[in-house]
């Protein structure tokens, strides 16, 4: 199968053995209208019954969920950014004292090639036939190799429980024509729901419409399907960098380099080989 | 011309400082021991299986033993480090080459049990045939079992292992060679312990070779091998390799010092092994290697991008 590691893939339910398959759903996060809210970060705790983390703050901001994680399946971000006091030239949230608020709703990115997917030794993780990533938890045992394979840190262990945890872009309520409760929730349609297709072309007009507007730093991330992970089937609009949300900002799925990696432990393991027969016919005794 | 603050730039930016990555879940000393234990193991069934084809009994003895309680308290290890131990099998639900653990637990499972079968009949005396078969399966599957490892940590977006995927094959090679060599001139009379010594001496030289050669090619990635405690590690366990190899070389033919220089090399192989596993996690915490090689790439792409356009 070409492509099946990295690199542009249209069908990736296809490509998983889905013959008929509905089309690849997703999320488009536009955060220049999301208001901080944490409606997706509630609905999601209730409809998925993932626990109680610990309710704490952070001092950063407003965000008390700190990161995605076993527990938190979408993190609300809120940065704070000093900037010029002058008269509004990005036309998003920006206070008279100078201060810049960003939000933004981070989730697991349901990669086009999924590293967590792609490592996972059980079988546990598999792609779902609308083209998203799940763990099935009746088989996980707990051996970690996904949660530093993810390039995002997205997924991570549940300590009192073994397993991995993480978004199912609510599986159970797509199986019945349903959307995410996370979208579902959000007041301000900043999370979206639908075909990716279509959600990537509802993107593009949104950023287009934003730099009409003289918002200039408005950018689209994660939508690229020629990107180092083929393209996410979560993906945003941003208005900074990417890593001033927490975001890496040119992610690559580990396994693109796996036949690679297969190639030097080969000739490591020859080598090794080399040495055993050379420590024996180095000389008698 | 708006005025602007006069604030340095920062080298690069995060949010509030904190990881991009997820550290790696896996437990110390589960896994770096499993490393080095993989390693030892793996290169033992290939010194026994040398040792058994030369006629040295004693030196076969001692790396059959190296091969079977290696690869049994790795595979402890292993399994100590799941989250749902008793869910161990799953590992051989299904067999999958993109994932380095999949494969690696179908190397494990056979290999422990013909390097245990080889080391039952070799102490027993029984079934020598069967014995002998058991220690060539072993002997065979050995070199992967002790390199596979590689791609395991390397295959994760932790960048200091990842981007060290070349060299760490041959570094782990060489960490399992000099373990099992230094194992063999432990246990084994120095009359027998001849191919012992030059496998522990290959395997310290392929050790620190790579090991040179990746933090040279690392740049920015090779801090974490520098810093810190597994900076303190990888530094002790170089000292330690260098200097068993040297006394194997120059005096492996005394019992004592020849005993002195296996006992350095076995831990010094394990400190290694506790060193880049530190020095991975070490850079998974810290976004700083998450962002800055990653902007550089862009960067790259986009002048070569220009340079085309």
């Amino acid at each position: 199968m070409s492509n099946s590691l990295a690199g542009r893939l249209d069908d990736v339910a296809g490509d998983a053995g889905y013959h008929d398959h509905p089309p690849r759903m997703g999320f488009f996060t536009d955060t220049s209208i999301c208001i901080g809210c944490k409606a997706c970060e509630v609905a999601c705790k209730e409809w998925n019954q993932v626990p109680e983390d610990g309710i704490s703050l952070s001092g950063m901001s407003y965000d008390n969920s700190l990161m995605l994680g076993a527990d938190t399946w979408r993190h609300v971000a809120f940065v704070e950014k000093t900037v010029p006091t002058e008269p509004a030239i990005t036309g998003v949230d920006q206070a008279a004292d100078g201060l810049q608020w960003l939000m933004a709703s981070d989730v697991c990115k349901h990669c086009t090639h999924a590293a967590c997917l792609d490592v996972c030794p059980t079988g546990s993780l598999f792609r779902t036939e609308f083209g998203t990533v799940v763990v099935q938890e009746d088989i996980c045992n707990g051996c970690g190799y996904c949660v530093p394979a993810c390039p995002y840190g997205v997924i991570d262990q549940r300590e009192d429980d073994g397993r991995v945890f993480k978004c199912t872009l609510c599986y159970d309520r797509l199986s019945v024509g349903e959307e995410p409760a996370c979208a579902k929730a959000c007041p301000t349609d900043s999370i979206q729901f639908g075909e990716l297709s279509e959600l990537r072309q509802r993107a593009e007009h949104r950023v287009a419409e934003l730099h009409d507007k003289g918002v200039d730093v408005a950018r689209l991330y994660g939508q690229d399907p020629d990107d180092g992970v083929g393209g996410d089937g979560a993906f945003f609009l941003l208005l900074d960098d990417a890593e001033v949300y927490g975001l890496p900002p040119d992610p690559v799925v580990t396994t693109r380099d796996l036949p690679a990696m297969w190639r030097h432990v080969g000739m490591a393991a020859l080598g090794l080989v080399g040495a055993g027969i050379a420590a024996f016919i180095g000389r008698p005794r | 011309m708006r005025e602007q603050p006069l604030v340095p730039e920062p080298e690069f930016a995060s949010y509030y400082g904190r990881p991009i990555l997820k550290p790696p879940v896996w437990k110390q000393p589960d896994v770096p021991m499993y490393l080095f234990l993989g390693g030892l193991a793996g290169a033992s069934a290939l010194l026994a299986e040398g040792a058994a084809m030369s006629g040295r009994p004693a030196l076969e003895r001692v790396a059959r033993i190296g091969a079977a309680s290696g690869a049994a308290f790795g595979t402890v290890a292993l399994v100590h480090d799941l989250g749902r131990p008793e869910r161990f099998l799953n590992m051989l639900r299904v067999i999958k080459l993109t994932s380095p653990l999949s494969v690696g637990s179908w190397v494990l499972a056979p290999f422990s049990g013909l390097a245990t079968a080889a080391l039952a009949s070799n102490l027993t005396g029984r079934l020598p045939v069967l014995g002998r078969l058991a220690g060539l399966g072993a002997g065979a599957l050995g070199p992967a079992l002790a390199t596979y490892t590689a791609a395991l940590i390397t295959n994760t977006a932790v960048p200091a292992w990842h981007e060290a995927f070349q060299e760490m094959p041959w570094i782990f090679a060489g960490s399992g060679a000099s373990a099992a060599g230094g194992l063999g001139m432990l246990g084994a009379p120095v009359d027998q312990a001849g191919p012992a010594r030059r496998l522990a001496v290959i395997g310290a030289a392929l050790e620190l070779g790579g090991s040179e050669l990746a933090i040279r090619r690392l740049g920015m990635l090779a801090e974490p091998y520098r810093e810190g405690k597994p900076g303190m590690l990888m530094k002790t366990a170089r000292a330690l390799t260098a200097g068993s190899a040297a006394v194997a070389l120059l005096g492996g033919r005394s019992r004592v010092l020849s005993g002195l220089a296996g006992a350095g090399l076995l831990v010094s192989s394990a400190i290694t092994r506790f060193g880049i596993f530190g020095a991975g996690v070490a850079s998974a915490k810290d976004p700083k290697y998450t962002v800055v090689p990653q902007r550089e790439r862009l960067r790259r792409r986009e002048a070569v991008g220009a340079a085309q356009g």
